[in-house]
């Protein structure tokens, strides 16, 4: 379960993040959708503790991510933005590293790579250097090295950016064996049909706000609109003439403003 | 595994397989210099060796008037050309170069030398070449020798002791040992060492950091549950034996070029045996860390490889400021001195090359403030390491 409260963040004038909570559950995937430069990242950065937040705070399976070693961090697999590889190690090597450095005994470590070969189908190139891999192998690698720990919660930021149509779709049919196998998955994205396609709920953020939460029917419902692109629509134009006025951090008990 | 343990041989494997890291850590660095550095010296010995063997070319005009003198120097091992020129086509000539020294006998020279009055000579040279500066001076130390050779002879004409026109008798005694000698020449070898031993280390505190943030692994990496401090230490032990491996291949480099140096030939003991390899390594070893750490600080400020590149390429440059300082005071091993790295390494290197002793006290002194500094350094690194703007 990862869990943000009232998280706030400003970078310098810029107040990126204002106040936003909600929770990712066990078994669920859930969808952070906004544009660009809505605090997607900025929130997804403080859940993994590599940003500290102003305000509020950020928890996986209720422990407090806070801290260089926090336990809460070693529950947690990380897809950054930015998930670049060594180019010089290869696949498995990659992979190794993480697992080593988040301290999984030699043994299962090598068991764990065997057995993300097979689920990620990383075998055709897990002993090349990871300099000639293609996007799509890249970013397999990056969720492997993201799961080696056996992580109960996921966290990927934009995973699909930059993929090609096959890369997306067996990306997604992973995450769905994830989520069966009872993880807690919580994905950002500027594509509504992917979080459409995807998501069992989702959290539209905008101007740093949460503005609407719940499954993908139940906001395109309250909204009356057709589609979640509508949806996502309708509750952010309200968001721009709120924005004026301060505002109450988001209660995680309710919905945004869109409600 | 400890963190900084499986850091520092993720570091060390995957440096090892970048070419530019071996090329500069392992080929450049250490070659780069003993080659430099032996070319450099034998073409110094090579052209004072000849200078001095060469006999010295002299013009003489009016040589007729002076026959006595010119036996004399034709005894000596000189070159001589006998031109008739007045002054001012011999100020010409030197001027020009068609003549390195012009020596002339002027009309009035018989005369005066026959009636006991000082005759007098003309020398002509460019006293701002510095290849006829040497001829200029054998030249004039014969010249002396001649007239007091004739001095002698007169007084003892007049029944006086030679002795009564040498009131003082002055001896030079020249302390430099021959291995002192060399270390004109030696000095600033030092400095090639501490260079080629950074160099080794270079690309990885570039790459470890810069690279890290440039090539987008750095975010997933501080996303781990991993001290900061443990990454910035793994990296840096890295670095530091990249620099130790470079800097033992750059004294091999050194010892196997100054076997074909010639510089016995020059009175100088080059003395750089592997003894003297091993004290050196043991002298620079606590210099590794702190250049390590020092390029690590710098690369933090960096958000790409070029821009790294710039900036620590400048950092090669500290080390030189310290010992271009002893140069120019010619200052020598001193307690106060051991507590400036790169300068403390650079003096005590210095004294080994002289057969100097070298107090334990010191080079404790001098290990002892390269590692405090090299500490100071690390942990504001991982302090940086610690804020968020790492990830910017």
């Amino acid at each position: 379960m990862i869990e943000a409260r009232a998280l706030s963040k400003r970078f310098g004038a810029l107040q990126a993040v204002r106040g936003v909570s909600f929770t990712a559950r066990d078994g669920e995937i859930t969808g952070l959708l906004g544009a660009n430069g809505a605090g997607k990242s900025t929130t997804l950065r403080m859940l993994y503790g590599v940003l500290e937040p102003d305000a509020g705070e950020a928890r996986i399976d209720g422990i407090d991510v806070r801290g260089e070693t926090s336990a809460a961090r070693s529950r947690l697999g990380v897809l950054a933005h930015a998930s670049g590889l060594y180019g010089n190690l290869t696949a498995r090597e990659n992979v190794r590293y993480f697992g080593a450095l988040l301290g999984v005994p030699r043994p299962a470590l090598e068991a764990r790579l065997a057995l993300l070969a097979e689920t990620l189908d990383l075998t055709p190139f897990f002993e090349q250097r990871a300099r000639g891999l293609s996007q799509g192998q890249r970013l397999k690698v990056a969720l492997a090295r993201a799961l080696v720990h056996a992580p109960a919660n996921l966290v990927l930021d934009e995973p699909t950016n930059g993929l090609d149509v096959m890369a997306i779709r067996s990306l997604r049919e992973l995450l769905r064996r994830l989520k069966a196998d009872g993880h807690c998955i919580l994905f950002s994205s500027h594509v509504m049909q992917e979080v459409a396609a995807l998501c069992d709920r989702v959290i539209i953020i905008g101007h740093g706000r949460v503005l609407a939460e719940g499954s993908v029917q139940s906001i395109r419902e309250r909204s009356g609109a057709t589609s979640l692109e509508e949806a996502f629509l309708h509750v952010l134009e309200p968001a721009a003439d709120v924005d004026a006025a301060p505002q109450p951090g988001a209660d995680p008990t309710r919905t945004g403003s869109g409600r | 595994m400890s963190a900084l343990l499986v850091v520092f041989v993720k570091e060390f494997i995957e440096n090892l397989r970048d070419r530019r890291t071996i090329l500069s850590a392992l080929l450049f660095g250490p070659l780069f210099g003993p080659l430099l550095f032996g070319a450099m010296v034998s073409r110094m010995l090579h052209q004072s060796v000849s200078e001095s063997d060469e006999p010295v070319a002299l013009t003489i005009s009016g040589g007729e008037r002076a026959p006595n003198l010119v036996a004399y120097l034709e005894s000596q091992d000189l070159r001589l050309r006998f031109v008739p020129l007045s002054e001012a086509a011999a100020r010409e000539d030197v001027r020009h170069g068609s003549s390195a020294l012009v020596l002339i006998v002027p009309e009035e020279y018989a005369a005066r030398f026959t009636g006991g009055a000082p005759a007098p000579l003309l020398l002509i040279a460019d006293s701002s070449d510095s290849q006829t500066r040497r001829s200029v001076e054998r030249v004039r130390a014969l010249l002396a020798a001649y007239g007091s050779s004739i001095a002698q002879r007169r007084l003892q004409v007049r029944g006086l002791s030679p002795l009564l026109a040498v009131p003082v008798a002055v001896n030079d005694i020249d302390v430099t040992t021959p291995a002192g000698r060399a270390v004109a020449v030696l000095g600033f070898m030092t400095y090639f060492i501490l260079f080629a031993m950074l160099m080794g280390g270079l690309y990885l505190a570039i790459d470890s950091t810069a690279g890290e943030r440039e090539r987008g692994s750095l975010e997933a990496l501080l996303s781990l549950p991993v001290p900061r401090a443990a990454l910035v230490g793994g990296k840096l032990l890295a670095t530091c034996a990249y620099m130790a491996i470079s800097l033992a291949l750059t004294l091999t480099a050194f010892v196997i070029v100054f076997r074909f140096v010639p510089l016995e030939a020059l009175g100088m003991s080059s003395n750089l045996g592997a003894g003297t390899a091993l004290e050196f390594f043991a002298l620079c070893l606590p210099f590794v860390p702190l250049g390590a750490a020092l390029m690590m600080f710098v690369a933090y400020f960096t958000r790409s490889y070029r821009e790294a590149q710039t900036y620590l390429t400048s950092v090669l440059l500290i080390p030189t400021l310290p010992i271009a300082f002893a140069s120019i005071y010619s200052l020598k091993t001193r307690s106060a001195l051991m507590l400036v790295p790169s300068l403390s390494q650079h003096l005590l290197m210095t004294s080994v090359l002289r057969d100097e002793p070298i107090a334990a006290r010191d080079v404790a002194m001098s290990a002892a403030s390269a590692l405090a500094l090299a500490l100071v350094l690390f942990v504001a690194t991982s302090r940086h390491w610690r804020r968020e703007s790492m990830l910017r």
